[in-house]
C-alpha cells in the first residue's frame, strides 16, 4: 500500500480507533482485505500499540484523581534511568511515565481513587525508593484537551445550509 | 398613499432583467426545515487553521487596524507571488502585478469590468459558478456559455470552445477544478485552449480558487504558465477553499501590470482595500498553514471516494472528479428533472442537494453534492438517497 494511504489509515485510527477496515477501504478506494492487512502490519511492527477509549472523567460519578509528579532520581552507572523507570512503571497507579530534559528527570502521571490514595502512593511507595532524590506532586484540576480532542465544547456547524 | 404612484421604477433595466441565483429559491426552502443533512454547501466544513486565526488576532493586538495600500499589504503580496511562483511556475512582481481583493468574487468582478466594453462577448464553460453569466451582463458584455459534458468528464472541449469564438470575443473564463462538477483539464486540453487564446488574441480569466483541492498526483498547473499566455492571463486565486477561510474574504489577482493596474483603479474607488485583519490572517496562512491544508485535502479525497462509489452503487452514474469538493451525479435515470429531484429528495428524506440547472442550462439532469461535510453525514445522506431511489421505483416518493 502507498505510504500516503498508510498515513491516512493511521490518522483515521488515531482520531477514531473504532473506524473499521471496511470504512477505510471505501475511503481509500481499496479492498477491505488490503486495509485489514495494512492494519495488521502496523500492529505487527508495533506502530499501533493499542486501541483505547478517551474518557472524560469529569462526567464520571466516581471521578478519579490524577496527578503529575516531577521526580528527581540518581542515575545509575549502568543503564542510567532505565531500571528505576521500569520499576516505577510496574505500579498500576502510574498511567504514564516520561524521561524529561530540564529541572527534573522523570514525569509520572499517577491515578488514584482519591487524594489520599495518590498522596500515600507518593509518600510510601515512590519517595522511599532508593535513588529517588525528590518529588513534587501537582494535582490535575480540570482537563480541557486530551489526545488532540477538545473536551469542553461541542462543535456546531454554523454554515449556511446552501452556498453556491 | 402608495409609493408606486409617486415615483418611477429606479432599478436599471439591465439589472432588473437579471435572474436571481437559482440557488436562492432552494435556500429559502431548506431554511424552513429542520434535521436536514445538507450536501449543498460550497464551503469547507473545517474551521480556519488556528495559526491563521491567531495571526489575525495578533495583528489586532498590535493595533494594525488602519487601511493598507490599495493593492494590499506588500508583505502579503510578496508571500502570494512567491507561492504562485513556487506552486504554479509563474512569477509576478509583488509591486505592480498582484492585487489583494475581497475574495475571488471581487477579483472576478474587477477582471470582468476591467476588460469588457459593451457588446464584448466573453466565453465560459457551463455548468459553472453562478456569477459568471450575470457578472458579464452587469458589465454590458454578452455571456457566451459553452456546454461541457459528462462523456468528456466535464472538461472544456477545445473544439467546442473554438466554435464559440467570434470577432466580438474578448475573453475566455476557465475554472478548473470546477464548481459545480469537480472537473479538471488535462495538460493537453489546457495547451489547446491556450493556442486558441493566442490565435484569436483573447484574454483568459483563470479562476484557480479550487486548485489546491485536486486528487491526482500531478502538481498544480495554470494556463498562465504556457507560451504566450502570461501577458493575456488574469490569474485569480484566494484563501477561502484551500485554507478554509471563506469568512476572511481574501482573494487576489495576478497578471500583467496593465490589467492589474486597471483592476486596481476600480478596486481603489469601489473598495479601497481588503480588510486589514483578514490580510494578516492570509499572510499567516501562507507562512504556517500549509500542513493544515494538506491534511484537509487528504480528508476530502477519502470522502470523495466514498461518495462516488456510493452513487455508482445505487445506480446514479457519477464520474470520479479529480478536483474541488463536489460530485455531479447524473439523475436522468430517475425520470425526474434536477429541480424536482432536489425538491422531492429534500421533502421526503431531508437531504439537500443543489439542482444542476442552477449552474447553467446544461447542468440539467444532474445535481451538485458537496462533500465538504463530515463522513458520517455523507454516509447517512447516501443511505437516505438510496432509500429515495427505492421509493421512486416502488412509486412511493
Amino acid at each position: 500500500m502507498k505510504l500516503e494511504d498508510r498515513k491516512y489509515i493511521l490518522n483515521a485510527l488515531v482520531k477514531n480507533a473504532k473506524t473499521t477496515a471496511a470504512d477505510l477501504a471505501e475511503q481509500l478506494g481499496a479492498s477491505e482485505q488490503e486495509v485489514a492487512a495494512e492494519i495488521a502490519d502496523l500492529e505487527k511492527q508495533n506502530i499501533i500499540r493499542g486501541y483505547h477509549a478517551l474518557v472524560n472523567e469529569d462526567n464520571l460519578h466516581d471521578k478519579p484523581v490524577k496527578a503529575i509528579i516531577e521526580v528527581r532520581v540518581r542515575p545509575e552507572r549502568e543503564g542510567g534511568f532505565d531500571r528505576i523507570a521500569r520499576r516505577l512503571s510496574n505500579f498500576p497507579q502510574v498511567t504514564a511515565l516520561y524521561l524529561m530534559s530540564g529541572g527534573y528527570d522523570l514525569m509520572i502521571e499517577v491515578r488514584g481513587a482519591d487524594l489520599n490514595e495518590v498522596a500515600s502512593f507518593v509518600s510510601s511507595k515512590l519517595a522511599t525508593i532508593d535513588g529517588v532524590l525528590s518529588t513534587a506532586t501537582h494535582f490535575l484540576l480540570k482537563k480541557y484537551k486530551e489526545s488532540g480532542i477538545m473536551l469542553l465544547e461541542e462543535e456546531r456547524d454554523e454554515r449556511l445550509k446552501i452556498v453556491p | 398613499m402608495s409609493d408606486s404612484r409617486s415615483c418611477r421604477d429606479f432599478v436599471a433595466p439591465h439589472i432588473a432583467v437579471l435572474p436571481k441565483s437559482g440557488i436562492r429559491y432552494f435556500f429559502d426552502l431548506v431554511n424552513t426545515m429542520s434535521d436536514v443533512i445538507s450536501l449543498g454547501i460550497g464551503e469547507p466544513d473545517f474551521v480556519s487553521p488556528w495559526s491563521v486565526c491567531e495571526g489575525a488576532m495578533y495583528s489586532l493586538e498590535r493595533g494594525r487596524t488602519s487601511y493598507t495600500s490599495n493593492l494590499g499589504l506588500l508583505s502579503l503580496r510578496k508571500a502570494i507571488c512567491d507561492y504562485v511562483a513556487e506552486e504554479f511556475g509563474v512569477r509576478y512582481a509583488p509591486e505592480n502585478e498582484c492585487l489583494v481583493t475581497v475574495g475571488v468574487s471581487e477579483a472576478f468582478d474587477l477582471a470582468i469590468r476591467a476588460i469588457t466594453s459593451p457588446g464584448d462577448e466573453i466565453v465560459y464553460h457551463e455548468p459553472c459558478y453562478v456569477s459568471y453569466g450575470t457578472e458579464i451582463r452587469m458589465s454590458h458584455g454578452v455571456p457566451v456559455p459553452v456546454c461541457t459534458y459528462e462523456k468528456n468528464l466535464f472538461a472544456l472541449d477545445p473544439a467546442d470552445l473554438e466554435k464559440a469564438v467570434t470577432p466580438r470575443t474578448r475573453a475566455i473564463i476557465l475554472n478548473f477544478p470546477c464548481n459545480p462538477t469537480g472537473a479538471v483539464l488535462t495538460d493537453e486540453q489546457m495547451r489547446d485552449i491556450a493556442k486558441i487564446a493566442v490565435k484569436y488574441d483573447l484574454a483568459v480569466i483563470a479562476d484557480h480558487i479550487y486548485s489546491e483541492l485536486h486528487y491526482d498526483d500531478r502538481p498544480m498547473h495554470t494556463v498562465a504558465a504556457l507560451p504566450g499566455m502570461r501577458e493575456r492571463t488574469i490569474f485569480l486565486h484566494g484563501f477561502s477553499k484551500a485554507f478554509a477561510m471563506t469568512g476572511f474574504r481574501i482573494g487576489y489577482a495576478c497578471g500583467p501590470n496593465s490589467i492589474v493596474d486597471a483592476m486596481m483603479k476600480i478596486h481603489q474607488y469601489a473598495m479601497l482595500c481588503a480588510p486589514t485583519t483578514a490580510q494578516y490572517g492570509a499572510e499567516e496562512a501562507l507562512k504556517s498553514a500549509r500542513p493544515d491544508m494538506h491534511r484537509m485535502v487528504a480528508e476530502y479525497k477519502g470522502r470523495r471516494n466514498v461518495i462516488v462509489s456510493r452513487f455508482n452503487e445505487m445506480g446514479l452514474s457519477c464520474f470520479n472528479p479529480q478536483g474541488a469538493f463536489y460530485v455531479f451525479p447524473n439523475i436522468t435515470s430517475t425520470g425526474l428533472n434536477s429541480q424536482d429531484f432536489a425538491v422531492r429528495l429534500l421533502q421526503s428524506k431531508r437531504v439537500a442537494v443543489v439542482p444542476g440547472n442552477a449552474f447553467g442550462a446544461c447542468g440539467e439532469g444532474y445535481v451538485r453534492c458537496s462533500y465538504a461535510t463530515s463522513l458520517e453525514d455523507i454516509r447517512t445522506a447516501m443511505d437516505r438517497i438510496a432509500e429515495f431511489l427505492d421509493d421512486l421505483k416502488a412509486g412511493k416518493a
